[in-house]
């Protein structure tokens, strides 16, 4: 998979910070931040989605898209199953990331196993190593994710 | 302002609610920060009419990002070295989270001072949704 280059900034930190409701000044107030300085919050590391030029799941002009628009989905003929789900997401942080860091992160595919559930049939789990490197090279984050495809949709009963 | 382990104890347990009646405006929110806009979070008409669920629902990511508040609160800023989590439940609009850590350990490692954490967030009927794990530096 190709390096991502992940300009982390002030301002996503904020609207980052926002979408998760946490209110800590350390995500957007340099002044109220004196001890760290302004830094990401910890799952931040995930919006690296927003640097991938081929990232799946964002509308791109001139492409179709699987949501609704005329119909259910804008795409003919796609199974109804919902594709993949994620299972588990797991950092480690060698340093926090913040504002003014320019990152390289390469992802590359961990083990593939397979499990049956009552809830959902056939389940597919695929891992995902990712690094996060600073521009000194330097490793600051280690994620580990795991995505689930299932037969069909989970049941909620 | 990190925690100190001298004032920690096995077993000890910090709890927040850390979102009352979740939003589909939240989640579209999420999905504007993190870039993550699979419709099943913001699309009803494509989640309830072709990929045949109730409803819209959150990112797990959400939910990590706030247990991930619950947990910062608690052990400081800039002190997790490591933060983990798996989705057991998905959480849908108008849910409300309660999130608890639970201390499993404390340690030492050339000097420093950790703390083990066992993490879980809960829905309104007890039903878990993430369960995860962290350690954060600490304070002597």
């Amino acid at each position: 998979m190709a390096k991502i280059t992940f300009p982390v900034e002030a301002s996503h930190i904020m609207m980052f910070a926002r979408a998760i409701g946490d209110t800590n000044p350390v995500y957007h107030d340099a002044a109220a931040a004196k001890d760290t300085g302004i830094i990401a919050p910890p799952s931040f590391p995930q919006a690296v989605a927003q640097f991938d030029p081929d990232y799946h799941l964002r509308p791109k002009a001139g492409q179709k898209w699987f949501g609704s628009a005329k119909g259910p989905s804008g795409i003919e003929g796609k199974p109804t199953s919902s594709g993949g789900l994620h299972a588990e997401q797991h950092y480690e942080y060698h340093r926090h990331l913040k504002p003014g860091d320019v990152l390289t992160v390469e992802t590359k595919p961990g083990k593939t196993w397979e499990r049956e559930s009552k809830r959902a049939g056939k389940l597919t789990f695929r891992e995902r190593i990712t690094e996060y490197r600073d521009q000194n090279g330097e490793l600051v984050v280690t994620a580990r994710g795991v995505g689930v495809t299932t037969e069909r949709p989970v049941d909620q009963g | 302002m990190a925690l100190k382990a001298s004032a920690l104890k096995v077993g000890d347990t910090h709890s927040e609610r850390v979102v009352e009646n979740l939003s589909r405006t939240q989640i579209v929110q999420y999905a504007g920060a993190s870039g993550d806009y699979n419709p099943l979070h913001s699309d009803e008409v494509y989640t309830t009419q072709a990929a045949g669920y109730p409803s819209v629902f959150a990112h797990g990511m959400l939910t990590m990002g706030l247990t991930g508040k619950m947990l910062t609160n608690y052990v400081g800023d800039g002190t997790l070295t490591k933060f983990g989590v798996r989705f057991t439940n998905q959480v849908w609009p108008g849910d409300t989270l309660d999130s608890t850590a639970t201390v499993t350990a404390l340690r030492e490692e050339g000097g420093q001072h950790y703390v083990d954490l066992t993490l879980s967030t809960k829905n309104q009927d007890g039903k878990e949704v993430v369960a995860g794990s962290a350690t954060a530096r600490i304070d002597p």
